[in-house]
C-alpha cells in the first residue's frame, strides 16, 4: 500500500492552486478582502426561547450603543422575507413567532463587529411563550412532521413478517428476526471559516456580494428577491471557503441578505460575519435520527426482509430536509439486497435549528441502519460481521434490484472487500485481538470491516447541469470559470487538469477564477460529491470547442489534415513538428477573427425518478469503498481510540490521486468525529448547550489512526464513471467511519464476554461507550 | 507607550485599548490577514502566530493564539506572523513541506499550523519523545477539518527528518533581533495596561485599582472579552514580571512562582513522573501551555483545571500576597465556591508550595492523576482525578484526593479518603466507595457528561488507581497504548 510518505510533484499528484497562498497567508478569504474599502460590520439578536410570540420589542438601548449605525427587524425588508431554499419556512429575520432560540428576529450595524455584537445584548424582547416539542422522540410520537411522510418498498415484507408472527407458512417457521433501533447523533460542520459575506452596492442600485458560499446561484436569487430587484442586478462571487461541507449550501444566505439590505440602507459596505458561538447556535447542522428497524433472515445471516422507519430531526422548517430523509432512505441498503423492503421514511418538526445539508446528506444516517442490522444479525447467526456482511451483497445478476427499484449493472464490492480482507489481513487480526481481549482485564480491542456503496446524482434530476466558460488570450494564457465552487475539495485543480488534459496544456497555463454568477449563470449547489463530475464536463466541453477551432484555424492557415494537428505544453504540432507557439497561434487565430472563448455545459444523461412510485434510476452509478478499523476500548472509562485504519476506495481514474486521498482521509476523519467524539447536546429549554470548541470536539491530530493505510481501488469500471473515467469522492469516504463505530461495538461485545449484542448509539462519547460496557457486563 | 517588533518593524502605540487583542489588531489595525480567527477562544488554532522574547542574551520562541492574546503583552517582544516566513519567493521550509506534502485543503486552518510547525523547528525535542509524539505535542492545537491530518504529520515529520538548516533567515538574524528587543525600555504603563515591574509595585497596584483584571497568559480572562464582550479599562499584567516566574525546589519542596507557564512547569514538575507529565501534555495544548500559568489556573478557580486537583491531592500550601503582608493556607482551603476563593481584593497569589511525595509526611507514597474528557488532546475534563496513595501490599495505608469537574470547587474526596484508609484492596471496597462518593460529590449534568457518568467514573478510576499500584503492573490505559 503507498504509504504516502514522500512528496511527488507530477502532475498526478499537482498541488491545490492555492497551496502557496494557503501556506504563506496570501489566499483570502471573505473577511480578508478589503477591495469593498472600510466595511461596517452586522450582528445579528436572536430568540431567547424556543417557541412563542414577541409580545414586544424595544431596541432603543441597542440603537443608542456605542458604533451603531442602524438596526433593521422584519418590517425593514423590502420584497420576500422567507429564503427557504426549496421550501417556505425560514424567515429571514422573524415576523413575530420565534421557533427556535437563536433564531433571528433583528439585525444591528455598527462600526466595528464587537459594537455590533455588544449592542445585541442590550434589546429588551417579551415573548409569550408557547410549550416547545425539542425532542426527536416526542415529535416522531406526535407525528409533527415539517413534511409528510415518504415510503419506499419492494416486494412484500409485510407477508414475511406476518408469517413470521404467526409462526406460518415456510418463512415464518425457518426465518429468525432481530428488531430495534439505533439513535444517531446529528453533527456541527464546523468549518474553520465561519459564515460571512459582503456586500456593496453597484452604481445602478444592484449589489456585489462576496459570500463564503456553496452556491452563489441561489444567493443571488435570495439577495434579489429580498432586495426586490431582478437578479441581473446581483452579483454574487465566492473565490474559496475555509470549509463547508454542506454547512454553506442553503446556510451561507442569510449573511448575504443581511449585507446587502444594510448596504443599501446605508449606502455603504458591510460584512456579515457570525461569531463561532452565533455561527453555531443559529445555523443548522447534519440531522440527528431515530432509525428503527426489523429484519427477517435466515441461519447463515442472509436478509429475506427489512422494515425501516427512519426518523429525522429537521428542526423548526424544511430547509432542505424532504431530499435529506431521501437520501438516508436511498442509502439504507447500503451494499446489500434486500429481497422484500418497506423503508419510511418522517421528517419530524422540532422547535430547535432547521438541519441542513452535511457531507453525505443523509446518506450516512441511513446507511447506519443497515450496518447495525447486519451487526446485530451476525451476532444472532454467531458468525464474523464480514461474512456476514459478504453474504448479503448484491450482485449484477439475480440480486441487483435496489429498493427503489434501480439496477445495477455493475458492482465492484464483492472483489474490492476480498483485496482489503487480505491486504488488511483481517482475520489474523481477529485471532490476535481475541487473544489480547483475553488477557487484558481492562481493555478491549475490536475491528470491523465496512463498506459503502453512495449514489452519485442529486435526486432532484434537474439540479444535474453546469456550465462553464473558457477563455484564451492572445499571449496564450488561459482563464477558466465554471459554476462549481471551491471550499477546499481541490475542485479548481481538477477541473484545470481536465481542461489541461484535452488541450495538451500544463495546468499553469491555466487561471481560474473565483465562481461568479455573471460569468456562469443558473448553477446548482457545489453538493452532491457532485463538483468535478458536472462542472469537469462542462468545462472540459468548453475546452473541447475550443481545441476544434483552433483546428479548424490550422487545417485552413497550414493547408494540412486535421489528424495530424495535435496541441503541447508549448503550442500546437503538425505531425509531431512544433508549428506555433500558444501565444502565437492565439494571436494568429484572434487576427483571423476566430473566437477564442467557448462555454460548455453538461447535463447528466440517463437518469430520472419518479418519487410518486418510489422508483427510476435516480443514480448515474454508485461510489465504492471499504474500510477496516481496528479500535481500542477501555472498559473503566469508556474512552477509545482507533489504531489502524485500512482503506480500500474506488475513484476510477484518479484525476488527481493526491487530492483524492485528501478527500478520502479527511472524509473518514470527519465521519469518525461523527461517530465518537462530536456530540450536540441541547438543554431542557432548547439552549444548545455545545456552542464553541471547547465543549464540541471535532477530532485533533492525535486522532488520526495512528496506523492509516489508504490505497485506491484500481480495477476501474469506465462503462460507470463520470468525467474521464473517474468518480465522485467528496462524500462517499466519510460513511467508511461506520467502521470505527462498528469495531468499537465489536470491543464492547468482547468486553461482555459475547453474551449480549451491544444497543450502542451513536456518538460513541466515552459516557455512550461506558453505559455500553455496564449493560453487557451485568 | 506599547512597543514591540512586529515581524522586522520596530511598533510603537499609544492608543490601543488595554483590551485589545493581538489577532484584532494585526486584522484590524495592521491588515495583516494571513492570521485568521477560527474560534476566538483558543480552541482551534487557526490565529497561532509566535512570539519571541529575550532570555539569558538568546531568543526564545513559543506559539500563542492571537485570538486570546492581550497586545499589552507583547511590549518587549517580537511577534512573527505567517507573512514573514517567506524569503523573497523562498518558501521557509515548513511551508514548503505543507505545499509538497498536501497540507492544506481548504486553507484556513494552514497558517496557524504552520505557525506551529515554525514553533516546533525553533525548539529542541525533549529527550525521549518521539518523533511523531513532538509533532502531535505542538501541533494538538491546530484544528483541522478537512484533511484528516495524515498530510501535515507527514510534513511535520520530514521537517524534523531534515538534515537541512530550517531556521533560514531566523538564524542569521536573531542576533540583530536580540538587540533590538533588548533596546526596548520597559514601560510601567500604557493607555490603562499596567506592568509592574516587581511584586511591590503589583501588590500597590492591585490596591489602587481592585477591580482591574490581572492577567498572566489571558489563556482565561480573554474569553470574558472575546465570548462574554466584556471590556476592561484597567489590565494589570503579571506576564514577564522575573519574580513571580520561578520554579525551584530543595529536597522537601517545590516552589513554584504564579507567573510560571504550564510548559515551563511541565519541565520543572519531571522529577514527579509520568503521570504528572502526561497530565500535563494534555493541558490545553502548546499554545495555550505557553500562555497558561500555575497563578492564573488557581485564582481563576475553575471547577474543571487539571492543576489544582493534583496540588489538593499532593497537600499543597498556597501562599497570598498584599500590600499587608503574607498569608498562607492549604491549597483545598482556598476554594469556596463556584469561582470564589479567598482571595481578596487586594491580594494576589504569591506561590504554591508542594511537598515532595518522597519527603512527605507518608513517604514512598505515589502518585496518580487521570483525566478524562471526551477527546484525548486539548480538551477540557469531564473528570480530573488524582491520587496520592500509600499502599502495604493490598491494603490502603495512606491516600489522598483531589478531583476536578465533581463539585463547583476542585475538591478532596473525604468521605472516600475515610472509607478506604486501612482497608484491603477487594471488590467490596469498591462497592463502598461508590457508597462514600454520593457524600463527597453532587456532580451535576452538563455539555461534557451526565452525573451519573460522573460519579462511576471516580469508582472506576479509583479501581484503576488500585490496579496501577499494585504489584503486576498492566498496561491498562487507552491513551499510552501503542
Amino acid at each position: 500500500m503507498s504509504s504516502g510518505k514522500e512528496a511527488v510533484t507530477s502532475s498526478e499528484y499537482e498541488a491545490h492552486d492555492s497551496a502557496v497562498a494557503h501556506v504563506t497567508g496570501a489566499a483570502l478569504y471573505v473577511d480578508d478582502d478589503h477591495t469593498f474599502g472600510q466595511c461596517l460590520s452586522v450582528a445579528i439578536g436572536g430568540s431567547q426561547i424556543a417557541h412563542g410570540h414577541i409580545k414586544s420589542i424595544d431596541l432603543s438601548r441597542v440603537r443608542l450603543a456605542d458604533g451603531v449605525v442602524d438596526v433593521i427587524t422584519h418590517e425593514d425588508i423590502p420584497g420576500h422575507k422567507d429564503i427557504g431554499p426549496v421550501f417556505p419556512g425560514d424567515l429571514l429575520l422573524s415576523d413575530g413567532l420565534v421557533e427556535f432560540v437563536g433564531q433571528p428576529i433583528f439585525a444591528v450595524l455598527a462600526n466595528t463587529h464587537a459594537q455590533a455584537r455588544r449592542a445585541v445584548t442590550l434589546a429588551d424582547i417579551q415573548y409569550t411563550e408557547e410549550t416547545p416539542v425539542l425532542d426527536l422522540r416526542q415529535a416522531m410520537e406526535q407525528r409533527y412532521y415539517v413534511r409528510p411522510p415518504h415510503t419506499m418498498k419492494r416486494g412484500d415484507s409485510a407477508s414475511v413478517f406476518a408469517s413470521i408472527d404467526s409462526k406460518h407458512g415456510k418463512s415464518g417457521a425457518t426465518l429468525k428476526q432481530v428488531r430495534g433501533e439505533v439513535v444517531v447523533g446529528g453533527q456541527e460542520h464546523f468549518y474553520l471559516e465561519g459564515q460571512v459575506a459582503m456586500a456593496r452596492l453597484d452604481e445602478d442600485g444592484g449589489f456585489v456580494v462576496k459570500s463564503s458560499n456553496q452556491h452563489p446561484s441561489e444567493a443571488q436569487k435570495l439577495v434579489a428577491e429580498v432586495m426586490a430587484v431582478p437578479l441581473s442586478k446581483v452579483v454574487v462571487e465566492t473565490r474559496r471557503m475555509g470549509g463547508g461541507f454542506g454547512g454553506k449550501e442553503s446556510q451561507a444566505n442569510a449573511c448575504c441578505c443581511l449585507a446587502a439590505l444594510f448596504a443599501r440602507r446605508n449606502r455603504v459596505s458591510v460584512v456579515c460575519r457570525l461569531s463561532r458561538r452565533d455561527d453555531m447556535i443559529m445555523t443548522g447542522k447534519r440531522h440527528n435520527f431515530i432509525n428503527r428497524y426489523r429484519a427477517a433472515f435466515d441461519s447463515n445471516g442472509v436478509i429475506n426482509a427489512v422494515d425501516y422507519h427512519l426518523a429525522a430531526q429537521c428542526g423548526l422548517s424544511p430547509d432542505l430536509s424532504d431530499a435529506i430523509v431521501d437520501r438516508a432512505m436511498f442509502h439504507s441498503d447500503n451494499a446489500y439486497f434486500l429481497p422484500h423492503v418497506t423503508i419510511e421514511g418522517v421528517r419530524c418538526k422540532t422547535h430547535t435549528v432547521s438541519n441542513t445539508a452535511f457531507r453525505g446528506f443523509g446518506g450516512p444516517q441511513g446507511m447506519m441502519a443497515m450496518e447495525t442490522v447486519i451487526d446485530e444479525i451476525a451476532f444472532a447467526v454467531q458468525k464474523d460481521p464480514l461474512d456476514v456482511r459478504k453474504a448479503n451483497f448484491y450482485n449484477t445478476t439475480d440480486r441487483n434490484i435496489t429498493p427503489y427499484h434501480q439496477t445495477l449493472n455493475t458492482f465492484n464490492l464483492p472483489a474490492l472487500v476480498e483485496q482489503l480482507e487480505v491486504a488488511s489481513d483481517y482475520r489474523s487480526r481477529r485471532v490476535a485481538i481475541n487473544s489480547f481481549n483475553q488477557s487484558n482485564p481492562v481493555l478491549k480491542k475490536g475491528i470491523a470491516l465496512t463498506p459503502v456503496k453512495f449514489g452519485i446524482s442529486f435526486t432532484a434530476t434537474h439540479l444535474n447541469q453546469a456550465g462553464a466558460m473558457l477563455h484564451l488570450y492572445t499571449d496564450g494564457s488561459m482563464l477558466l470559470n465554471h459554476g462549481g465552487t471551491e471550499m477546499g475539495q481541490g475542485l479548481f485543480t481538477k477541473v484545470a487538469q481536465i481542461v489541461s488534459t484535452v488541450l495538451g496544456v500544463g495546468v499553469e497555463r491555466i487561471r481560474v477564477t473565483s465562481t461568479r454568477t455573471d460569468k456562469v449563470p443558473n448553477t446548482s449547489a457545489t453538493a452532491a460529491s457532485s463538483g468535478t463530475d458536472l462542472n469537469g464536463m462542462a468545462a472540459l466541453q468548453a475546452a473541447v470547442t475550443l481545441k476544434s477551432r483552433l483546428i479548424d484555424f490550422i487545417v485552413e492557415s497550414q493547408q494540412c489534415d486535421a489528424s495530424t494537428v495535435a496541441f503541447t505544453t508549448t503550442g500546437a504540432t503538425i505531425d509531431g513538428r512544433p508549428v506555433m507557439s500558444w501565444a502565437e497561434l492565439a494571436t494568429a487565430a484572434w487576427q483571423a477573427r476566430i473566437s477564442l472563448s467557448a462555454n460548455g455545459f453538461y447535463s447528466t444523461p440517463d437518469i430520472y425518478y419518479d418519487r410518486e412510485r418510489a422508483a427510476g434510476r435516480p443514480f448515474l452509478y454508485y461510489a465504492t469503498g471499504a474500510a477496516v478499523s481496528e479500535v481500542i476500548i477501555d472498559t473503566l472509562t469508556g474512552e477509545s481510540r482507533v489504531l489502524r485504519t485500512d482503506i480500500l476506495h474506488d475513484v476510477g481514474h484518479s484525476i488527481n490521486a493526491s487530492i483524492d486521498r485528501g478527500q478520502i482521509e479527511g472524509g473518514f476523519v470527519q465521519g469518525m468525529g461523527w461517530l465518537t467524539t462530536e456530540e450536540l447536546k441541547w438543554d431542557n429549554l432548547g439552549r444548545l448547550l455545545t456552542d464553541g470548541p471547547a465543549t464540541y470536539k471535532i477530532p485533533a491530530i492525535a486522532d488520526a489512526p495512528d496506523t492509516f493505510n489508504v490505497s485506491l481501488w484500481s480495477k476501474d469500471c469506465i462503462d460507470e464513471s463520470a468525467v474521464l473515467g473517474s468518480k465522485a469522492v467528496g462524500e462517499p469516504p466519510l460513511m467508511l467511519a461506520i467502521s470505527v463505530w462498528s469495531a468499537i461495538r465489536d470491543a464492547i461485545t468482547a468486553a461482555g464476554n459475547g453474551r449480549r449484542f451491544p444497543q450502542l448509539n451513536a456518538p460513541a462519547t466515552p459516557e455512550e461507550v461506558l453505559r455500553c460496557v455496564t449493560e453487557v457486563m451485568a | 507607550m506599547l512597543r514591540f517588533l512586529l515581524n522586522d518593524t520596530v511598533v510603537t502605540e499609544a492608543d490601543v485599548a488595554a483590551d485589545t487583542t493581538v489577532l484584532d489588531y494585526l486584522r484590524e489595525n495592521q491588515q495583516l490577514c494571513g492570521t485568521k480567527e477560527g474560534c476566538a477562544s483558543g480552541d482551534c488554532g487557526a490565529c497561532t502566530a509566535v512570539v519571541a522574547s529575550v532570555h539569558d542574551g538568546h531568543l526564545q520562541y513559543r506559539s500563542i493564539n492571537t485570538c486570546i492574546t492581550l497586545l499589552g503583552s507583547l511590549h518587549g517582544q517580537q511577534l512573527i506572523t505567517v507573512e514573514y516566513l517567506q524569503e523573497g519567493t523562498a518558501l521557509h521550509p515548513v511551508q514548503q513541506a505543507m505545499v509538497d506534502f498536501h497540507g492544506s485543503q481548504c486553507g484556513f486552518c494552514t497558517p496557524g499550523f504552520v505557525m506551529s510547525m515554525f514553533a516546533m523547528t525553533l525548539n529542541p525535542r525533549p529527550e525521549g519523545v518521539a518523533l511523531k509524539t513532538h509533532a502531535e505535542h505542538y501541533l494538538g492545537g491546530n484544528l483541522c477539518r478537512c484533511t484528516g491530518y495524515r498530510p501535515i504529520i507527514d510534513a511535520a515529520m520530514h521537517v524534523l527528518q531534515s538534515d537541512e538548516s530550517v531556521a533560514g533567515k531566523f538564524d542569521a538574524l536573531s542576533h540583530d533581533t536580540a538587540v533590538t528587543l533588548a533596546a526596548i525600555q520597559p514601560v510601567t504603563e500604557s493607555n490603562g495596561f499596567y506592568r509592574p515591574r516587581n511584586i511591590e509595585a503589583l501588590c500597590e497596584l492591585r490596591a489602587r485599582y481592585p477591580h482591574a483584571a490581572i492577567v498572566a497568559g489571558g489563556t482565561d480572562l480573554s474569553l470574558e472579552m472575546t465570548q462574554r464582550l466584556k471590556q476592561y479599562d484597567q489590565v494589570i499584567c503579571v506576564q514577564q514580571l522575573d519574580e513571580l516566574d520561578y520554579l525551584t525546589s530543595d529536597d522537601k519542596h517545590f516552589y513554584i512562582g504564579p507567573a510560571c507557564s504550564i510548559a515551563d512547569l511541565l519541565h520543572g514538575l519531571q522529577p514527579l513522573g509520568t503521570d504528572l507529565q502526561n497530565l500535563l501534555f494534555r493541558f490545553g495544548a502548546t499554545q495555550v501551555r505557553n500562555q497558561a500559568t500555575v497563578g492564573g489556573s488557581i485564582a481563576n478557580a475553575s471547577p474543571i483545571g487539571d492543576l489544582a486537583p493534583v496540588f489538593i491531592a499532593m497537600d499543597a500550601t498556597l501562599v497570598l500576597q498584599s500590600v499587608e503582608g503574607k498569608r498562607s493556607m492549604p491549597m483545598e482551603d482556598f476554594f469556596v465556591d463556584y469561582r470564589q476563593t479567598q482571595l481578596r481584593d487586594n491580594e494576589i497569589v504569591r506561590e504554591v508550595i508542594l511537598p515532595r511525595p518522597e519527603a512527605a509526611q507518608s513517604a514512598d507514597s505515589q502518585l496518580k492523576v487521570y483525566k478524562v474528557s471526551k477527546r484525548i488532546d486539548d480538551d477540557i475534563s469531564t473528570v480530573c482525578a488524582a491520587f496520592c496513595v500509600k499502599r502495604h501490599g493490598d491494603v490502603i495505608e495512606s491516600l489522598c484526593t483531589g478531583f476536578g469537574g465533581m463539585a463547583a470547587v476542585p475538591k478532596r474526596a473525604k468521605a472516600l479518603e475515610r472509607a478506604v484508609i486501612g482497608k484491603v484492596i477487594d471488590e467490596a471496597l469498591f462497592k463502598e466507595v461508590a457508597t462514600a462518593l454520593t457524600e463527597d460529590f453532587q456532580p451535576i449534568s452538563d455539555a461534557r457528561a451526565s452525573a451519573e457518568y460522573r460519579q462511576q467514573l471516580v469508582v472506576n478510576l479509583f479501581r484503576r488507581m488500585c490496579i496501577e499500584t499494585s504489584s503486576e503492573s498492566v498496561m491498562i490505559r487507552v491513551s499510552e497504548h501503542v
